[in-house]
C-alpha cells in the first residue's frame, strides 16, 4: 500500500530543540491515539476516555496540547531526548531529521516474521541555528511559536483529510494495528527514528532504529 | 436523502451533531478561561465521555449552547457560532475571533454513521483541542485579569465577520462528511489588535461604570444587551452561575495612584517652615521674622517648635550678636565654617548683618574679599581679580550697615503681613540653618543654601554705589599714568602676543 508522507521542517535554537520536537509529536499522537479497546462478547467493544494536557513551553512562545498519559510522554521524551543529543553531538551546523512512522503488523507465516507496513510517515526536518544576543533570542522565542503554531495547522489539515486509516481490528488482530502496550491509551502502532546529517549533507551517524513496541524478531 | 438513511442511523446522526456541537462550544471557551486544561485519560470507559475525549461540561455554557440552538441542529444555512471577544476595564472591547460550525449539501452516502462519523467528530474534536491553543485569542486569554476580560457569545444562524476587522485570516479546522450534508467547523481570527474604540460609544452607554456586580448575571437574565458576551470565567465546577470575576473586579477598583510630591528642597521647606512662623509671629515684635536672606531659602525664622521640618536642619538658638545694629538675629553656624546670612541688596540696613561673627565668602557675586579672608587663599576664579579698592570691612557700608533704622524692604513685607523690622526679641526666633543633602563642599566651606543666598542677593555692584564708584574712579584715574608708563615699557612684548594671534 502506499505510505502517506508528510515533511514538515522547523528552523529553531539549540535550546528549543526539544519542545518543539515534544510539540508536533504530541500533536500527531493526539490524533492517532484512541482510549483503551474493551473487546465484549459477540465482537463488540467499548472505548476508553482520552484526556488531554495543555503543556507550556519554556523556551517558545507556545503551548501544545497532548494527550493524557505519564507512560506515552515518558516514551516520546526518551526519543526526543536521544534526538536532541545526537543532534548536539554532531555539531553546531547540524541538520537533523526525526521521523514518526505509523505501521501495520502484518503476520506472515513461518518462518518470515512479521511484516512491518508503514501508512503514515511523519518527518520533521530540524535546522538548528545559533543566536549572538539575547534580543535575537527573544525574536526567535516568538517566531518559533507563530511556526510551530502553522505546523500545527498543517497537521491538522493533513490529519481531517480522513486517508487511509487501518480499519479497525478484531480482538485478535488488535495487537497488529495498535500499541496495546500502554494502559490508559492506545496509539497506532508507531516508532520513531533520526536522522543526523552534518552541514556537508551526508549522514554521519548511523541511523537508530527505535521500537516502542515489541520488536520484530530480526 | 433521509430516506437512505435508517431512522436508527438518523436518530444517532442527530444525537452526535447536536452533542458534538455543546462540546464544541466547551472546548472553545475552556480554552479561553485563561487557565491551561487538564482532563485525565481513562480506561474504563464512563459512557458520558461523548466522543470518547475527556472534555468537561461547564453548566453555564451548557445552558448557553442550548440556549442559542433553540432546539435545533446546525445544518445548511443555519450555522452554529462562537465569538470571542476582548473587553477591557474600561469597557471598550473588540472581537478576537468566531468560530462557525456550518453544514453544507455535500452528502457521503455511503459513509457509517455509528462508527466512522463518530470516530471522525472525535478526531476533529482533538483537532480543535490543538488549533485553540494556537490561534492569537489563546495568548490574549491566558493574560486576562486586570486590564481586560475574554468574552464568549453564541449565536445561530448567519456567520457574522465584520466585527473581526480588515484582513482577519480563517484556519479551517476540519470536515466531516455525513449523509446528510459536510460539517465544517472553522475559526476566523482577527489579526489587525489595533485597537477600536469608536463602536462601542454607539453600542452601550460610555462608561459602564464601576459596578462591581457588572459581570455578574445570572445566565438567564434579559438584561445584558443581545451583543454583550459572557465572561469565560469558570471558577467551580458546582456553581451554577456565573461567579463574580475576581479578576474584573479588581479592575474596577478605582486605582488612586497618589504620587508623593518631591522630596521637600531645602527652599521648599524652608518655606514650609518659615509659614508657620509667620501665622504664629506677634505682630510688631519680631523683626527677626523679617528677617530672610531671600524670597525662598535663605535662613527661615522659626519658632521654637518647627514643624514639617528635614531631619537635617538644625535649629538653634542664637544669642544676639554683639555689634549688630538692631539686628537681633544670628545665624547658626554649622560645623563646617562660618555661613553668611546673605545679603539683601536693596537693604543696607539690614538686619542680618549682624556680621562681626561671619565671614563673607569671596564668590562670584561678591565684590570684595573679607578682611579674614585673603583671595589667594581661597581658590576661585576670579578672586584674583577682584578690585582691591575697597579695603576694610569696617568701612565698608555693606558689611556695616548704618544704624539707622531699618526700613522694611518690599520683600520683607511680601512675606510677612507686618513687615515690621527693628530690634527684636531673641527669644521669639530660631535661627536655622539650611544643610542641603548630599551638598557638602569640603573645597569652599559654603553650602548650597548660603550660595543660593548670596545669588539671590548679591552685594551691590561697586561700580554702582556712588560713593565707592566715584572713590575708585578717582583712584583709577590716578594711577593712570604709573599704568601707561608700564604698559609703554612692555610695549613689545604686547606687540609680539599681538602677532601670535595672527
Amino acid at each position: 500500500m502506499n505510505c502517506r508522507s508528510v515533511v514538515l521542517e522547523v528552523t529553531v535554537e539549540a535550546r528549543q530543540v526539544e519542545e518543539a520536537m515534544l510539540s508536533l509529536l504530541h500533536t500527531i499522537l493526539l490524533h492517532r491515539s484512541s482510549g483503551k479497546f474493551h473487546y465484549k462478547k459477540e465482537g463488540t467493544y467499548s472505548i476508553g476516555t482520552v484526556g488531554t494536557v495543555d503543556i507550556d513551553c519554556d523556551f517558545i512562545d507556545f503551548t501544545f496540547v497532548r494527550i493524557s498519559s505519564e507512560e506515552l510522554d515518558r516514551v516520546i521524551r526518551k526519543a526526543v531526548s536521544e534526538f536532541k543529543d545526537a543532534l548536539s553531538n554532531s555539531g553546531s551546523d547540524g541538520v537533523g531529521q526525526i521521523s514518526l512512522e505509523f505501521y501495520q503488523k502484518k503476520k506472515s507465516r513461518w518462518p518470515f516474521s512479521d511484516e512491518c507496513i508503514p501508512w503514515e510517515v511523519w518527518s520533521i526536518k530540524v535546522n538548528v541555528v545559533n543566536l549572538a544576543n539575547e534580543q535575537e533570542r527573544q525574536i526567535c522565542r516568538e517566531k518559533v511559536g507563530e511556526k510551530l503554531g502553522d505546523k500545527v495547522i498543517n497537521i491538522v489539515e493533513v490529519i481531517n483529510r480522513h486517508e487511509y486509516l487501518p480499519k479497525m481490528p478484531t480482538q485478535s488482530e488488535v495487537d497488529n494495528v495498535f500499541d496495546t502496550s500502554l494502559k490508559d491509551v492506545q496509539p497506532y502502532l508507531h516508532k520513531i527514528t533520526y536522522q543526523i546529517t552534518d552541514s556537508l549533507g551526508t549522514s554521519v551517524s548511523t541511523t537508530m532504529r527505535r521500537l516502542l513496541k515489541d520488536t520484530l524478531a530480526l | 436523502m433521509d430516506s437512505d438513511l435508517s431512522p436508527q442511523d438518523k436518530k444517532d446522526l442527530d444525537k452526535f451533531i447536536k452533542f458534538f456541537a455543546l462540546k464544541t462550544v466547551q472546548v472553545i471557551v475552556q480554552a479561553r478561561l485563561g487557565e491551561k486544561i487538564c482532563t485525565r485519560s481513562s480506561s474504563s470507559p464512563t459512557g458520558s465521555d461523548w466522543f470518547n475525549l475527556a472534555i468537561k461540561d461547564i453548566p453555564e455554557v451548557t445552558l448557553e449552547a442550548k440556549k442559542a440552538l433553540g432546539g435545533q441542529l446546525p445544518g445548511i444555512g443555519r450555522s452554529m457560532c462562537v465569538e470571542i471577544s476582548l473587553k477591557t476595564s474600561e469597557g471598550d472591547s473588540m472581537e478576537l475571533e468566531t468560530w462557525c460550525l456550518e453544514m453544507n449539501e455535500k452528502c457521503d452516502k455511503d459513509i457509517k454513521v455509528s462508527y466512522t462519523v463518530y470516530n471522525r467528530l472525535s478526531v476533529l474534536l482533538k483537532s480543535l483541542l490543538a488549533i485553540t491553543r494556537v490561534t492569537p485569542a489563546y495568548k490574549l486569554s491566558r493574560k486576562q485579569g486586570h486590564n481586560y476580560v475574554i468574552l464568549y457569545r453564541i449565536y445561530f444562524g448567519e456567520v457574522q465577520l465584520s466585527g473581526l476587522g480588515e484582513g482577519f485570516q480563517t484556519v479551517r479546522v476540519g470536515v466531516v462528511s455525513t449523509p446528510v450534508g459536510t460539517l465544517t467547523l472553522s475559526c476566523a481570527y482577527r489579526t489587525n489588535l489595533a485597537f477600536m474604540s469608536n463602536r462601542q460609544f454607539d453600542r452601550s452607554a460610555p462608561i459602564m461604570g464601576i459596578i462591581v456586580d457588572h459581570f455578574v448575571d445570572p445566565p438567564c437574565s434579559n438584561q445584558r444587551p443581545a451583543n454583550m458576551g459572557h465572561p469565560c470565567n469558570y471558577r467551580a465546577p458546582d456553581e451554577e452561575d456565573g461567579s463574580p470575576f475576581a479578576g474584573v473586579q479588581d479592575s474596577q477598583e478605582v486605582c488612586t495612584t497618589s504620587f508623593s510630591t518631591s522630596p521637600p528642597s531645602q527652599l521648599y521647606s524652608s518655606r514650609l517652615y518659615y509659614q508657620p512662623s509667620a501665622e504664629l509671629c506677634h505682630p510688631a515684635a519680631n523683626p527677626n521674622q523679617a528677617l530672610h536672606a531671600g524670597k525662598e531659602g535663605g535662613v527661615a525664622l522659626a519658632p521654637v517648635q518647627p514643624h514639617g521640618v528635614d531631619a537635617h536642619l538644625t535649629v538653634e538658638h542664637t544669642p544676639n550678636t554683639p555689634g549688630s545694629s538692631g539686628d537681633d538675629v544670628g545665624l547658626s553656624q554649622s560645623g563646617e565654617g562660618k555661613r553668611d546670612g546673605g545679603r539683601r541688596s536693596d537693604s543696607p540696613s539690614d538686619p542680618v548683618e549682624s556680621l562681626n561673627e561671619f565671614t563673607r565668602k569671596v564668590g562670584a557675586f561678591v565684590n570684595k574679599p573679607s578682611s579674614e579672608i585673603t583671595a589667594a587663599s581661597l581658590d576661585l576664579p576670579f578672586a584674583a581679580f577682584a578690585p582691591r579698592g575697597l579695603e576694610s570691612e569696617e568701612d565698608d557700608l555693606m558689611v556695616q550697615p548704618p544704624a539707622s533704622p531699618p526700613c522694611p524692604s518690599p520683600l520683607q513685607a511680601s512675606l510677612h503681613s507686618q513687615g515690621s523690622e527693628g530690634s527684636g526679641q531673641q527669644d521669639d526666633f530660631v535661627m536655622v540653618d539650611f544643610k542641603p543633602a548630599f551638598s557638602k563642599d569640603d573645597l569652599l566651606p559654603m553650602d548650597l543654601g548660603t550660595f543660593y543666598r548670596e545669588f539671590q542677593n548679591p552685594p551691590q555692584l561697586a561700580s554702582l554705589s556712588l560713593h565707592i564708584s566715584s572713590q575708585s574712579m578717582a583712584d583709577d584715574l590716578d594711577s593712570l599714568p604709573e599704568k601707561l608708563a608700564l604698559y609703554e615699557k612692555n610695549i613689545d612684548e604686547f606687540d609680539a602676543f599681538v602677532d601670535m594671534l595672527h
